[in-house]
């Protein structure tokens, strides 16, 4: 019996030359890995749960989005399921970050 | 914590391809493989990633394989391996 | 096909330490898993979850953990049997013994010998030994070396201008589970005079993952 190669799964598969450029994380990056250490500390996240949320982005968005989007993607969605964090409060959020950040760049 | 596989045994990876989490890589399923060594037991990631905080203790394998027997056109050295870690559920006898 | 890195903005990142709540680079855009991460730590720091200062000192934390740190581990191992039989058992344990935090994820270290080459890598992720050596480089993330250092590592180990002879085995680790791996390298020969903190110095990160081997001393 065999079965279908899931899109993370991809040991084995050919793929092109190793680009060995590559950039120091930014500091939302690292705010993302800081995010997960302390949820993780407060039980709130495992890693395990953290890695089947960004297998099930699935085809197309694994490959299209970057490691720490998938991460913050991931995180967002565990954090939600458990009733952390609700749509709701986290749209709101997102929108008033969106604006303070808007307002910045114009002044 | 009873291990149902010793240091030497021959293995094979099961050939199931449930959707979900899983840690056994697509490259070796149904491939054979030697136990090199016990490292010890760990709670079942598949129960943990689904939120299941109870998971069961699994005894963790780390089994190398010859790279000719993952690979039926392996260019590399003759001597060449990889080793992989499993949970114990992912193995069956050889 | 993809691109597996991260954002790159052609410039070099200072420390912005103060800045925690405005966006990293006021002129470029921001995206929208930017806005969300910012989001997420300013809603949980909102709830209680934790503080503004702990996210800053986890940052921190985060911050010291450096390839260096494996490079002194394994100048340590080469000049100390006993140090080296302890981290041959337990990473995490060994450099406890020294100081050095490593984290709570088990990081076991596989030595190389003349017959023996190891290469780490995580096929299904990206697991790294970051409790000690920080985060990993692009590359090991990328597609191209996830799918291919199992399948081909020689050609792998070729484009880092590592060549080993047939007559070596080369062993590629697979860090599907718990444990995570760290490289023992050989120390280089014409190195007998040196002391660890000069030992140190050869240990680079693409040999503690075993894409590479030491430096030689007095190279380049």
């Amino acid at each position: 019996m065999t079965g279908p190669r899931r899109v993370h799964d991809m040991g084995g598969q050919d793929a092109g030359p190793i680009e060995t450029e590559g950039h120091v994380n930014e500091p939302w990056e690292k705010r993302m890995d800081a995010i997960r250490m302390l949820c993780g500390q407060r039980e709130l996240l495992r890693t395990d749960e953290m890695r089947r949320n960004i297998e099930d982005l699935g085809p197309g968005v694994y490959t299209e989005l970057g490691y720490y989007e998938r991460w913050c993607a991931a995180i967002s969605n565990v954090l939600l399921q458990k009733k952390v964090i609700s749509v709701d409060e986290l749209g709101r959020k997102m929108a008033e970050v969106e604006e303070r950040w808007t307002k910045a760049r114009k002044s | 914590m009873s291990e149902r596989f010793s240091v030497g045994d021959r293995v094979r990876v099961r050939r199931a391809y449930p959707p979900g989490h899983v840690r056994a890589p697509y490259f070796t399923r149904g491939k054979v493989g030697e136990v090199q060594a016990i490292a010890g037991s760990y709670r079942n990631p598949e129960q943990l990633a689904y939120g299941i905080t109870d998971a069961e203790r699994l005894p963790l394998y780390r089994v190398i394989f010859r790279q000719s027997d993952l690979w039926s056109d392996y260019e590399g050295g003759p001597k060449d391996t990889t080793v992989v870690d499993f949970y114990e559920n992912w193995l069956d006898p050889a | 096909m993809t691109n597996e890195h991260e954002h790159t903005h052609g410039h070099d990142h200072d420390h912005d330490h103060d800045r925690t709540f405005q966006p990293d680079i006021e002129d470029s855009p921001f995206t929208h898993y930017q806005v969300m991460a910012e989001a997420l730590g300013e809603l949980l720091i909102d709830k209680g979850i934790f503080s503004a200062d702990d996210l800053r000192r986890q940052i921190e934390h985060l911050d010291t953990r450096t390839p260096a740190l494996g490079a002194d581990v394994i100048a340590r191992a080469w000049t100390d049997p006993d140090f080296k039989a302890k981290l041959m058992e337990n990473v995490n344990e060994a450099t406890e013994s020294i100081g050095v935090d490593a984290g709570d994820i088990p990081i076991r270290a596989v030595e190389n010998t003349p017959e023996t080459h190891n290469v780490i890598v995580c096929t299904l992720c990206s697991c790294y030994p970051r409790g000690l050596l920080g985060p990993p480089p692009d590359w090991y993330k990328s597609r191209a070396y996830r799918s291919r250092t199992v399948r081909e590592p020689r050609a792998i180990l070729a484009e880092f201008g590592t060549n080993l002879s047939d007559d070596v085995e080369v062993r590629v680790h697979d860090s599907t589970a718990d444990l995570r791996y760290i490289v023992l390298p050989m120390r280089p020969d014409g190195t007998d005079g040196m002391d660890a903190a000069e030992l140190a110095k050869l240990v680079t990160r693409d040999c503690l993952i075993g894409v590479s081997l030491p430096d030689d001393p007095g190279g380049a």
